[in-house]
């Protein structure tokens, strides 16, 4: 198993704090799986994908979702299929290794090249889950009884697991990682951001949205904040759409591709017709 | 000693345990800190600290432990990078060198502390306030190493300020949060059975091993029901006057019990002030829209998981005397205290929120009440700590506190 690979300093897509690439390296370093935690769209998931092009490596994802269980991750034994064989005859039942089918944890360890291992959002799984894999990722292998065979990594893979902190992670967990929080993304480091995605976009547009989408986060009682990647959206729809930037304030067009709740969107309708009806009246009684 | 860091943490409520205080040590050895002060902040923060609700207090530690090393504010831009690079690293490597593992950190402070005269001195005549348009050190952009500004203000600052600016208080756990954050306190509360009617969509392997073996080896499959929460809840919520004040707070706790679909049944009813005998279906207490207290307690099985929320502030004569119902044209024969008890025998499993924080509750309008109340029910304050500890408190029976 080799030691760490390198440092990651950020890639072409994807904008990094520098508190955010310490922790990778520290990460790394340590050979120590990363937790990242953040509101949605602060770019957890894309993370991984900007360390696996910074340093050139494969990037294994393993979705988590509610009936994940920690041995998914390692191997299958399909021992259902097995079974039909053995009463059909079709296959060579004696050979185990055919019905062993490895998990993204397993694919990872077996891999030939060093990998970063992606393990998103572990918090949907059960509350155990992430105890289930602490020797696994302190060790890096495991043995598979039904073989008598251990799966050890040839490269301890770079763990990045991401949480969106529905669930409270176990102690002895979080004691084996680095911990990151990723901080919603300032107006400036925004700006970055909205470049990567959108280069060519004209300045006053982007001024006039960037208020109004602070703004609306600013708003106290949201149910839903918008996120990074709707602000995005946002001004697509707003270049696609032709809008001049004057109106994006006083109308803030399409704003359903903003907010995803209902009751926000109501709410910020009724604010703004409520201020033409008053502007309105007060025009009348003048 | 540098262990003194440790334990200031451990102060501060930080749950570090020697194995991440190892891990850090490492990392120092193997020179990750950046050699500078912020970096060694950050590099503290992502080793030690494991939850974004304990930044705050890591922070306050942090600004605590290292307030001598206060690095002068407000240097030009050239000479922070300077700062933040150079200097320090001299003191640190040799440091590590010298001692390994042990790292003084008396003696790293000292040094470091010493260097930043030096160099306050040596630039003294070319420091100024930087950004004087903007300096406000409360603003939300927060630290950039590489001495990036952002919107006008200075963002140079040193670990010991980006510690004291406590940017992220508002993550802590005891601090009142969002309808996301109770509900995230609320799935805490469940209780799995496989035992209830619904579909049969999990493999039962037992069941299929020992089907197929009766079948002499040709395979059948059985099926159980998916486990599911049990627990049901009992949502009884004051709707009085002196609630208004909280009534956003009350709001996003009632949403997050809406929310949690987890649980088997919901069942919510409003009182004024204190529970008599009736419970109220809307918020509006309507006089004609009620349910009997004593039909509650003799339909609702004990084993209703009851969660009290109310500020438990009324007039004495309120809680204590029959006839104590605050409105006019009702009369109650029993107290209210013989009611709470009465729903505090039944229900086993209940306890009292109270959307006043608990350090006033002694001296706040209704401390009597309150602490009349807090001796029935196990009383919490409305926070995600008090939210928390109130559903641990619901897993188990409670006993009642002094039946007199």
């Amino acid at each position: 198993m080799s030691g760490p690979q390198g440092t990651y300093n950020g890639s072409s897509g994807y904008i990094v704090s520098d508190e955010l690439r310490n922790s990778v390296n520290i990460a790394i370093a340590l050979q120590k799986p990363l937790l990242i935690k953040g509101e949605p769209g602060t770019g957890k998931t894309m993370l991984a994908q900007s360390i696996a092009d910074s340093l050139q490596m494969e990037l294994i994802i393993w979705n988590i979702k509610s009936t994940t269980k920690a041995q998914d991750g390692l191997y299958v034994y399909d021992t259902v299929q097995r079974l039909y064989d053995s009463q059909f005859g079709e296959h060579d039942v004696s050979d185990i290794k055919r019905y062993i089918k490895m998990g993204k944890l397993g694919e990872a360890f077996l891999s030939p090249l060093p990998v970063v291992l992606l393990i998103d959002e572990i918090d949907k799984a059960d509350l155990e889950f992430p105890n289930d894999l602490l020797w696994e990722l302190d060790q890096m292998s495991f043995y598979i009884p039904e073989t008598r065979e251990t799966v050890k990594a040839r490269h301890r893979p770079i763990v990045i697991i991401t949480s969106n902190a529905e669930k409270e992670l176990p102690d002895a967990f979080l004691r084996r990682c680095i911990f990151h929080y990723i901080d919603f993304p300032n107006a400036e480091a925004m700006e970055k951001i909205v470049a990567v995605h959108h280069p060519n976009l004209e300045r006053k547009l982007l001024e006039q949205a960037m208020e109004s989408f602070y703004a609306l986060r600013s708003l106290p009682n949201m149910q839903k904040r918008p996120s990074t990647s709707e602000l995005i959206d946002w001004l697509q729809a707003l270049v696609v759409g032709g809008v001049s930037p004057a109106r994006i304030k006083k109308e803030l067009p399409f704003l359903g591709v903003l907010l995803k709740k209902n009751e926000d969107l109501d709410m910020i309708l009724q604010q703004l017709s409520g201020k033409t009806q008053t502007r309105n009246a007060m025009g009348r009684y003048r | 000693m540098f262990t003194r860091f440790y334990y200031e943490l451990k102060n501060q409520g930080l749950p570090v345990s020697m194995k991440e205080w190892d891990a850090l040590l490492e990392a120092l050895e193997a020179d990750l800190c950046g050699s500078s002060l912020i970096g060694f902040y950050h590099l503290c923060r992502a080793v030690l600290v494991k939850s974004e609700a304990h930044y705050d207090r890591f922070d306050l530690a942090f600004a605590r432990f290292f307030e001598g090393v206060e690095t002068p504010e407000g240097l030009p831009d050239k000479i922070w990078e300077w700062l933040d690079k150079e200097l320090p690293a001299r003191g640190i490597t040799e440091e590590m060198r010298r001692n390994h593992r042990q790292l003084d950190l008396d003696e790293l402070r000292r040094m470091l502390e010493e260097r930043l005269k030096e160099q306050q001195e040596e630039h003294h005549g070319g420091s100024y306030w930087i950004g004087t348009g903007g300096t406000s050190p409360f603003g939300h952009s927060g630290y950039h190493p590489g001495g990036i500004r952002v919107g006008g203000q200075s963002n140079n600052l040193s670990a010991v300020k980006v510690a004291g600016m406590r940017r992220f208080q508002e993550f802590r756990s005891d601090e009142t949060l969002g309808v996301r954050q109770f509900q995230v306190a609320l799935r805490k509360l469940r209780q799995f059975t496989s035992r209830l009617d619904g579909a049969k969509t999990v493999l039962d392997l037992d069941g299929t091993i020992d089907k197929t073996c009766q079948n002499a080896g040709r395979l059948e499959l059985v099926w159980e029901r998916p486990r599911e929460n049990s627990i049901k809840v009992l949502l009884l919520m004051d709707a009085g006057g002196s609630m208004l004040s909280y009534s956003r707070l009350c709001n996003q706790l009632f949403t997050a019990v809406h929310r949690s679909s987890h649980f088997k049944d919901l069942k919510v009813f409003y009182f004024h002030n204190c529970i008599y005998d009736w419970l109220y279906h809307s918020p509006e207490c309507r006089k004609n829209d009620y349910t009997d207290t004593a039909y509650i307690l003799n339909n609702l099985g004990e084993d209703y998981r009851t969660i009290i929320v109310g500020d438990a502030s009324m007039a004495p004569y309120e809680l204590m005397r029959s006839g104590g119902v605050i409105d006019w044209d009702l009369y109650n024969d029993r107290a209210g205290l013989e009611w709470l008890r009465d729903l505090r025998r039944h229900f086993e499993y209940s306890v009292w929120l109270n959307p006043i924080p608990q350090k006033y509750w002694d001296w706040v309008e209704g401390s009597f009440t309150i602490k009349k109340i807090s001796e029935i029910f196990p009383m919490q304050e409305l926070t995600i700590d008090g939210l928390e500890k109130a559903i641990s408190a619901l897993r188990s029976r409670q006993r009642m506190a002094k039946a007199t």
